[in-house]
């Protein structure tokens, strides 16, 4: 995104004592390095030498990594977990951004030019100007089926994914169908087959032909691989089960979405529900605009509507206006 | 009555006050300083170094104290630290047979060149709580004894002796890693691990490895979960020299001196066709004196030796030792299940729904199925 002057969005001036992006410039170089490759491979997992970061390892130190190494001055950041920008871990990765960057926050995706995401691809579509950042716990698809790296290393090499199919296969004599919900693996550029992370196979159709480019980071194993712009990223299925992504018989009670991800939320100790977004930048938007889900004004629905307006006020607090922006401090 | 769903940055702030608080506990009793941390929790300290991989012991005292005492903690936050250092110079390798020696026992031999040093060790006290220490305020214990002369200089390595005699296997450098070039041994902390990792990569993880899980596959290979037959040819503590050469200069330089405690495990090999019988090695080494680790590191060594040739026990599976050996790794990936997964638990409970509702139909068919006239 080019910077214009008018951008109320400034962010803080960055911690001192260390480097922008918290990662020196070696390291930098050295995981652009691999994202480079990454991106040259699609799907290919490829090693790299992560750091410890001060964030603990499974709360998405992978993406952390990649962000860091290829987040700018003028870069406007988004990050989620589980869809949502007020969800604890999103709070604090976004907090150790501005601290080591500086950078501007947002949580609208459409503002954003760079997304780090835990579990979650938004419902609002990206554009060719984004960069999608997914954290990843188990890089490896086969990993669970073969737990040695250097079998599943061979196996990739080979195009050897009889394992996959025959696991998938079970599900459905088992169980009539594909009983993997989120996970679900996919091949990219018709050659490697991958992980798309956690995120339920409801967003893995978004992750095809996208017009933006995607970059998956695992700290803890160590791996980086990326989905270029324009790529193939087809589900595995079979002919007689095609691949099929959850609908819910549901609407969003707050916006009344009827083609976003609901999250099921309890709403009181008598085990009412709700259903709401779970991307709630999206959520947001739509009641802005004007929609209205079906327990908008029930009291759980007023509360949760109130927490999260809660939370874009933080927002908007931490990031003033230009002329105030002395308030932050070094 | 509502639940609260949503955090938020309040929520977490309020989290860090309420963690602050709790780490300095009750205010009427004075603050633990560093220093005394740094004095008086020695092997703490040496842990957390060791496993940090950084040696400075002010500043893993202070990480024990900001870690409320939590030594994986502690570690965690060292390595962080690590993380924002750039790696200046590659040291020779340290001359352990040049240690300023503290402690130096072997279980081979009752008497050898240099003698048997005890220094300080749990090893012969009774573990009786001292009730006396509770007393706080009271004199200094008195100095140790000095020995009426100085330890011999020449305190040649257990391993060097038995090597002389060819009775030992040779210790020879891997492929790759000879020669002074800054490049010449692997540097896991600059490098991904890959498998199989080689043998130089391989002490690296073990040396900054969880003391636990060592510790007990160690145990595992002594209670028949792996053959060894290991007998601890010494066991070393004190303070080495660490020396660069810069570059301008073209000659080593000390920097420092640095506590390791070195550990060689001689085991037993009845020898093959092409190879005569003999004794075989199993290596520790540790930042800091942390003798249960170097030992047990130096039994998983040998035990990942044998792994060379094909896996048999968990002890001798390198991929299993080595993916797993790291405290911070482990700690954060265990601990990450607690972060939220609304999402993908979502995405489980519409399966699971299916699936029941799907069974249920199936045998509710089955049911009217048998139930009718035939």
């Amino acid at each position: 995104m080019i910077p214009t002057d008018d951008t109320a969005d400034t962010g803080a001036a960055p911690e001192s004592g260390y480097t922008f992006g918290y990662l020196d410039e070696q390291t930098k170089r050295m995981i652009r390095r691999a994202i480079l490759k990454a991106v040259a491979v699609p799907g290919y997992q490829v090693p790299f030498a992560g750091r410890e970061m001060p964030l603990p390892y499974g709360w998405g130190t992978g993406g952390i990594q990649v962000t860091a190494s290829i987040i700018g001055p003028d870069d406007v950041l988004k990050v989620i977990d589980q869809g949502a920008d007020d969800t604890t871990n999103a709070v604090s990765i976004r907090r150790f951004f501005r601290r080591v960057t500086g950078v501007a926050t947002t949580e609208r995706t459409a503002e954003a030019t760079l997304i780090q995401t835990r579990h979650r691809v938004p419902e609002t579509p990206l554009g060719p100007g984004q960069i999608l950042v997914y954290q990843v716990p188990i890089p490896e698809p086969l990993r669970m089926m073969e737990p040695r790296e250097t079998e599943t290393r061979r196996m990739h090499a080979l195009a050897d994914y009889g394992v996959m199919h025959v696991t998938l296969y079970e599900d459905i004599a088992q169980h009539g169908r594909i009983a993997t919900a989120y996970n679900y693996p996919v091949t990219a550029n018709g050659r490697y087959v991958m992980s798309p992370s956690p995120i339920p196979k409801f967003d893995n159709p978004k992750m095809h032909d996208a017009p933006f480019l995607q970059l998956f980071g695992a700290g803890r194993e160590k791996r980086i691989y990326a989905v270029p712009p324009h790529t193939s990223v087809v589900s595995l299925d079979f002919e007689d089960h095609p691949f099929q992504v959850q609908s819910w018989e549901r609407i969003c009670d707050l916006c009344g979405a009827d083609d976003s991800y609901l999250d099921e939320v309890i709403a009181d100790d008598e085990g009412s529900r709700l259903f709401v977004c779970s991307d709630s930048d999206h959520c947001a938007g739509r009641r802005a605009a004007g929609y209205r889900g079906p327990r908008a004004d029930s009291q759980a629905g007023v509360a949760l509507t109130d927490a999260m307006a809660a939370v874009k006020r933080e927002h908007e607090r931490d990031r003033p206006a230009p002329p105030s922006s002395e308030e932050m401090g070094p | 009555m509502y639940v609260a769903v949503k955090g938020g940055e309040v929520a977490i702030d309020n989290a860090h006050q309420a963690l602050a608080e709790a780490r300095r506990g009750n205010t009427a009793v004075p603050d633990l300083t560093v220093a005394q941390i740094r004095e008086q929790m020695g092997l703490a300290v040496a842990r957390v170094m060791a496993e940090g991989s950084l040696y400075d012991p002010d500043l893993a005292a202070l990480a024990i104290k900001q870690a409320w005492g939590d030594l994986p903690e502690a570690i965690f936050l060292v390595r962080a630290y690590r993380t924002t250092l750039p790696r200046l110079a590659v040291s020779e390798p340290v001359d352990t047979a040049r240690m300023l020696v503290r402690r130096r026992v072997s279980a081979t031999f009752k008497d050898l060149p240099g003698g048997q040093v005890l220094g300080p060790t749990f090893d012969y006290t009774h573990r009786l709580i001292d009730f006396a220490l509770a007393a706080e305020g009271g004199p200094p214990p008195p100095r140790a004894p000095e020995a009426d002369r100085p330890l011999d200089p020449a305190m040649p390595r257990i391993a060097d002796i038995l090597g002389a005699e060819g009775l030992i296997e040779e210790e020879t450098p891997g492929q790759g890693e000879t020669g002074g070039g800054a490049n010449a041994v692997p540097d896991l902390t600059r490098q991904p691990l890959t498998y199989p990792a080689g043998r130089a990569v391989r002490l690296q993880a073990l040396a900054r490895g969880d003391e636990g899980f060592l510790l007990s596959l160690a145990y595992s290979t002594q209670r028949g979960h792996g053959n060894s037959h290991p007998f601890v040819g010494e066991i070393r503590m004190g303070e080495v020299a660490v020396e660069i050469v810069p570059e301008d200069l073209g000659f080593p330089v000390i920097i420092g001196d640095v506590t390791v405690t070195e550990c060689q495990m001689v085991n037993q090999f009845a020898g093959s066709k092409t190879v005569p019988a003999q004794f075989t090695r199993g290596y520790g080494l540790t930042l800091g004196y942390n003798e249960r680790k170097a030992m047990a590191m130096s039994l998983v060594d040998r035990a990942l030796r044998h792994g060379e040739l094909g896996q048999e026990a968990p002890a001798q599976d390198e991929e299993f030792v080595l993916s797993h050996a790291d405290v911070v790794e482990a700690s954060g990936f265990v601990q990450h299940l607690k972060l939220p997964h609304y999402v993908d638990f979502q995405a489980e409970l519409d399966l699971v729904r299916r699936l029941r509702r799907a069974t249920a139909e199936d045998e509710g068919n089955a049911v009217r199925a048998s139930e009718a006239p035939t």
